[in-house]
């Protein structure tokens, strides 16, 4: 029993293929758009169940809308999953097999680091020993830029991690070969590459830093929800996009523009 | 014999030899061989192969790229081209009923698909307007359209020399401008690119492409050209007759 699809829920869809991934306001935001657009019933807290319709309708397609936290500012964004490709080769229809090869690396190397990212440097040197074929380093250097353009990295003073899309899109696949080297953060139980460790030996747990900010704001000794031991770690602020997460609908509303990026001149026509 | 008339038809172009067989495979099958062939394939499999073709037509319609038939049957449909019609059939009624999107013929004769947005009202998704290179894209249609269809080569780069777009060098958003314009565009069909012929030395000039005309409201456009100007759209008779006879067509 599914509801079904109207176009307001195709213009969503639509969207969501163009952009690839859009954040919790602003696929609020899109929500509002389309049903108004479309003359549909529009209840502003019904997103989950608008995106329920449409996956239903794209899960015959090995697609999917998947909801992640994004481990950077702990909002909540959408990606358009394709499942039927779970490893690197969703990738493959724009880019070399060099290339391909370079951005496993690049993952290899954040998943191993403590930090959840990995230097510049490192990936440059693993530039110079790929088996496909070798990348110079301006080569490498577009590359990097083109994987940051394209949402799949981040970057930040030359380190460079995991963007929120690489996640979600690929969570299963990181599961799959990273096998215990991958683990999930004890709040939000999301894969966790940015994140604090427990420095008990024998716990070890893992929290993001947006969740860490979270459990512990307004306790004043902050104890491992696991083991129970002293968490040495210093406290991240939440972060003020944060706190308004998604229970104030105005002020996030307010602070994305439109959901397409719409030209002035179809808005200015409209307008006039 | 149909078949065979459509074969010699074709003789002298030797490039499409490929896409005629295929045809002829699939136009030779009466309906009990296919239905024969159909019994092959479980339901699940053709469930899988609707969403293989799906797939594989919005991966080429999101960098623009026309898809060919014959592409369809040798990178996707591969064994299944014996009930090519009935995966098609499905494909086409997915992309409607869940994408809101139509494939659609563009060229009947070497059977190449784009995918058109089929709902009405607000911004085209195609159309990206923040992107630059949509942008560039609208001043060269309307340069075409404003010129009564069609426009030379070097009135289109002297114009785009003037928004300091030079052909001739290396841009910072677009690289190599030429080669956007002539090749990606045109590949795209937004634009058609031709020889004029009877010169010497050989010039060039271009049109709208298939793409254009149904993606583009020339109304919206001549809009857009008569803002600039800060003029009414009417004071351009020929371009507003053929914008308003163009929008009652859809
Ligand atoms: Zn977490
Ligand atoms: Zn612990």
């Amino acid at each position: 029993m599914s509801r079904p699809m109207g176009d307001s829920h195709r213009r969503f869809l639509q969207s969501m293929m163009s952009n690839g991934i859009i954040g919790a306001s602003q696929a609020k935001a899109l929500h509002k758009h389309c049903c108004e657009t479309h003359g549909a019933h529009y209840a502003h807290d019904r997103l989950d169940e608008f995106i329920d319709v449409i996956n239903t309708q794209l899960q015959p397609m090995f697609m999917n809308i998947r909801k992640g936290m994004s481990e950077e500012d702990g909002l909540q964004y959408y990606a358009l999953v394709n499942m039927a490709e779970t490893d690197v080769t969703r990738m493959a229809s724009d880019y070399a097999d060099n290339e391909l090869e370079l951005f496993r690396k690049t993952m290899d190397l954040i998943v191993d680091s403590e930090s959840g990212s990995a230097s510049s440097t490192d990936i440059l040197n693993c530039a110079d020993s790929l088996q496909t074929k070798k990348l110079k380093k301006k080569e490498t250097e577009h590359v990097l830029n083109k994987f940051v353009q394209d949402k799949w990295l981040n970057e930040k003073h030359g380190e460079y991690t995991l963007s929120v899309r690489c996640i979600i899109e690929m969570e299963q696949y990181m599961r799959v070969i990273y096998q215990d080297l991958i683990k999930v953060c004890h709040v939000c139980h999301n894969i966790a590459l940015q994140c604090q460790i427990c420095e008990n030996p024998r716990c070890g747990i893992k929290m993001h830093l947006p969740c860490v900010a979270r459990y512990f704001k307004g306790r004043s000794e902050p104890h491992c929800p696991a083991c129970n031991d002293f968490w040495p770690h210093e406290i991240p602020e939440i972060l003020r996009s944060q706190s308004q997460g998604s229970q104030s609908l105005s002020s996030s509303a307010k602070e994305n523009t439109a959901p397409t990026p719409s030209t002035s001149t179809t808005r200015r026509s409209k307008r006039s | 014999m149909s078949q065979r008339k459509k074969a010699s038809a074709s003789q002298s172009k030797s490039q499409q030899t490929n896409v005629n067989e295929d045809e002829m495979t699939l136009s030779q099958m009466t309906s009990s061989q296919v239905q024969r062939a159909r019994e092959n394939f479980s339901s699940v499999q053709i469930d899988r192969k609707v969403a293989e073709v799906v797939q594989f037509i919005l991966v080429k319609d999101q960098k623009k790229i026309p898809v060919r038939r014959a592409d369809i049957v040798k990178h996707v449909m591969k064994e299944y081209k014996v009930i090519y019609s009935e995966v098609m059939n499905r494909v086409r009624r997915t992309f409607e009923q869940v994408f809101g999107l139509k494939l659609e013929e563009i060229d009947t004769k070497n059977h190449i698909y784009i995918l058109i947005n089929k709902l009405e009202a607000g911004e085209t998704v195609s159309m990206c307007p923040g992107n630059p290179k949509s942008g560039l894209l609208f001043v060269i249609l309307s340069i075409i359209f404003m010129k009564g269809g069609v426009a030379k080569e070097n009135l289109v780069w002297n114009t785009l020399k003037k928004l300091r777009v030079d052909s001739g060098e290396k841009h910072d958003e677009f690289s190599d401008v030429k080669k956007l314009v002539t090749d990606e565009f045109v590949r795209q069909k937004y634009l058609e690119y031709v020889k004029i012929p009877h010169t010497e030395p050989v010039e060039f000039e271009f049109r709208w492409g298939l793409r254009a005309d149904i993606e583009l409201s020339k109304l919206k456009l001549l809009e857009f050209v008569a803002e600039l100007h800060d003029q009414d759209p009417q004071s351009w008779t020929q371009q507003f007759r053929e914008a308003s006879a163009s929008e009652s067509r859809t």
